[in-house]
């Protein structure tokens, strides 16, 4: 689904990612963890189309399609999302009126009718009821003074909704408390099939105790270091990051 | 934020849509002003004396004026002899009587507007009276008005039928000597339209003209009046597109509202005039002198405006707070692209006590686009407990517009509180970021957040209206990220 070959990437000429390698396949939950500064947030951005970062080498294959030479909207289009890690505000804009345009051009380039306002919102009604989240969000404007848990569920509410083939998750976990967390894992997880893969970005461990990973890939100053299954995760819990950087340094000489 | 984009740029490029002229022989006087002039623009509209009379005193007194030079919009000398001040269109008929007697050519030009009179008066409950170039070609629904006693026609119609109303009323507002582009209109106007409401009726259906300038170097001087007797409510919509046109031409319009007593006013504006390509070259200039007055108690004027096109927007539409209790409202959106000028505001003038105002400015500019807000609210010494609350927000996109606030206050009465809001943002990279990753395109998502920026103002226009003004909103906003 996801194929990325030796990824470069800069941002003002400094080089963020520096050879990033990493498939993924339908059905995968992919899990990469790192410090802060590593790069996780550029790699999501970048798959999603982020135009700041530039994409010195390499190649980013979805679905066989060269993903550089796609805009962000036809990434959105063909299956990809990014909940991010912080989502932004549009002051005056209805959430819905923008989940409901998002949703319409995303089914719109797959050739289905756009949905009528009564099937949208039975439609939205159950997403939210999964995400335990209030109906009046609804009619706020999109984010405007929503707390950061409230922000976090949005996103994941817009998952939910757009239902994407390949979903990024940038830090979903943090300023999330226990329950939020467990509410956004289990929204998450209601989308798991064997159609859909995901790639969860995150700092701690604790996302995924909820979200079994079925990789976990370590990254540090822009390259993966080290990959493995659920039980890596568990070992960066235990002895944090601090032992990364003799293995960065390794693989740096 | 990305300083180019090749995609918008394309875009950007675009034709105006409405731009193409409609070959109809104008009727035209020759060009120029001068007494002579005026009295035979008068004379071909068979005037009554009293309204010649009135005419002539603008126009002397336009002759003694300096051209204001206060506002900070840029343009050269306007040479006010080149300019053709009368121009009718050639007609079957000299006064068609109903829809078949339009000429064809006409009722093409405003399909293509996508405004279809026929199907108007059919389909719609909007009654249109229709100013192509100077004269009044059409007016619907006015039997239906009739019945409630409601005075819906073209002001050439008006001065012949009702010449106690406009002599009683015209200039009541908006005096001849008023300002420069007053006064010239005045002493030239040439036709528009005239509203009249009586005593306690509330206007079943949103009235509403279309404008539109035609024919080479005919300055068009609208000339609108609108009096709602006690008790009355009215809405009325104006909305204009003009062709596409190299020269740039003079719109110096009046408008007048007069609301009496616990009489209500809503005027709304959608202006989309050619402003211009994107070298700055022609488009309209928009000089415009619109003003209320609320002549008793609890008499209450809005005024809603969107104003996308022209190559220079100057207007202030007005609220002059006289009665009681009364209320003022301005709700505007101004769009500013290419090399667009809009200076617009409003004033309101609290008199009367416990009077109270609203102002809800929107400014957008993009590209070269300069937007200016200029309000003035003052409270006179007997404006008791007056209040106003003003809110000023502008939006910028790109980085070589600008957005510019010149908020005047002047309060001579102690109990009166006023307050002013005002903001400047931009169209963030990662707000256009997070709504293409959502499957938006550019344009969309530039609309989506523009459209959300003007919400407040967008409510306040009639429904059919407010659809309009989000499309031309996109249209105009369509390439300006960069």
């Amino acid at each position: 689904m996801l194929t990325i070959r030796n990824l470069r990437v800069t941002i003002d000429d400094r080089p963020i990612l520096k050879g990033i390698d990493l498939d993924i396949r339908p059905g995968e939950v992919h899990a990469i963890m790192g410090p802060n500064g590593s790069g996780k947030t550029t790699l999501a951005q970048v798959l999603a189309g982020r135009e700041l970062y530039r994409v010195s080498g390499g190649s980013m294959r979805f679905d066989g399609a060269d993903l550089a030479a796609l805009s962000p909207e036809a990434r959105a289009r063909a299956g990809i999302f990014l909940a991010f890690q912080y989502p932004v505000e549009i002051p005056g804009v209805s959430n819905v009126y923008l989940l409901k345009s998002a949703l319409n051009a995303i089914r719109k380039h797959r050739g289905e009718a756009e949905l009528d306002a009564m099937d949208f919102l039975a439609l939205v009604k159950e997403r939210l009821a999964r995400m335990q989240m209030d109906e009046a969000l609804l009619y706020r404007s999109v984010n405007a003074g929503f707390s950061g848990g409230e922000k976090k569920r949005n996103e994941i509410l817009q998952l939910l909704v757009l239902e994407p083939r390949l979903a990024i998750l940038d830090e979903t976990d943090s300023g999330l408390d226990i329950d939020a967390l467990q509410v956004v894992a289990n929204g998450v997880n209601s989308l798991r099939d064997a159609e859909r893969a995901f790639l969860v970005v995150t700092h701690y461990q604790r996302l995924l105790d909820y979200i079994t990973p079925d990789f976990v890939h370590v990254l540090a100053d822009g390259r993966l270091v080290r990959s493995g299954g659920p039980e890596l995760a568990q070992e960066l819990e235990r002895h944090g990051y601090g032992w990364l950087k003799e293995a960065t340094a390794e693989a740096g000489a | 934020m990305t300083t180019s984009n090749p995609q918008l740029e394309r875009l950007l490029e675009r034709e105006y849509p409405a731009g193409f002229v409609t070959e109809i022989d104008a009727d035209s006087v020759p060009p120029g002003l001068s007494e002579e002039i005026i009295r035979l623009i008068s004379a071909r509209k068979q005037e009554p004396p009293f309204l010649l009379e009135w005419r002539l005193g603008a126009y002397r007194h336009w002759q003694t004026m300096p051209v204001p030079q206060w506002s900070s919009v840029h343009y050269p000398p306007i040479d006010y002899n080149a300019i053709c001040y009368f121009s009718s269109p050639r007609s079957r008929k000299d006064a068609p009587a109903s829809l078949d007697e339009v000429d064809p050519k006409l009722l093409e030009t405003y399909a293509k507007l996508g405004i279809p009179l026929e199907e108007q008066e059919m389909l719609t409950g909007v009654a249109v009276d229709a100013v192509f170039d100077s004269v009044s070609v059409a007016t619907t629904f006015k039997e239906k008005l009739a019945q409630h006693g409601i005075i819906f026609c073209s002001f050439s119609e008006a001065v012949r039928k009702h010449p106690d109303l406009v002599q009683r009323y015209l200039g009541s507002v908006v005096p001849p000597k008023d300002n420069f582009y007053a006064s010239l209109n005045s002493a030239v106007f040439s036709d528009g339209s005239f509203v009249y409401v009586p005593k306690g009726v509330r206007c079943p259906m949103e009235l509403s003209t279309y404008f539109r300038i035609n024919a080479a170097n005919t300055g068009q001087f609208e000339r609108t009046l609108i009096i709602a007797d006690e008790g009355s409510y009215v809405s009325y919509l104006e909305g204009c597109t003009a062709p596409m046109r190299d020269e740039h031409q003079l719109h110096a319009a009046v408008v007048e509202l007069v609301a009496l007593k616990d009489a209500q006013i809503r005027y709304s504006t959608v202006q989309n005039w050619y402003p211009g390509d994107e070298q700055g070259r022609g488009g309209i200039y928009n000089f415009v002198t619109k003003r209320g007055a609320c002549r008793g108690e609890n008499a209450h004027i809005s005024w809603t405006q969107v104003e996308t096109g022209s190559a220079i927007t100057w207007k202030y539409p007005s609220v002059i707070l006289e009665g009681d209790h009364s209320v003022g409202e301005f709700y505007s959106v101004a769009l500013t692209s290419n090399f667009q000028q809009a200076d617009t505001g409003t004033k309101m003038i609290h008199v009367g006590r416990n009077t109270r105002s609203t102002i809800i400015s929107k400014g957008i500019s993009a590209r070269h686009g300069q937007n200016a807000y200029r309000g003035l609210v003052k409270v006179h010494r007997g404006a008791e407990r007056a209040r106003n609350y003003t809110q000023c927000d502008s939006l910028l996109i790109g980085d070589r517009c600008g957005a510019h606030t010149y908020p005047y206050i002047e309060v001579m009465n102690p109990t009166a509180r006023v307050e002013h809001e005002a903001s400047t943002s931009r169209i963030g990279e990662d707000q256009l970021f997070y709504c293409r990753s959502r499957g938006l395109s550019t344009e969309d998502a530039v609309t989506l957040i523009v459209n959300g920026f003007c919400k407040q103002v967008l409510n306040e226009l009639p429904m059919e209206f407010a659809v309009e003004a989000q499309k031309l909103l996109g249209l105009n906003l369509e390439g300006t990220v960069g």
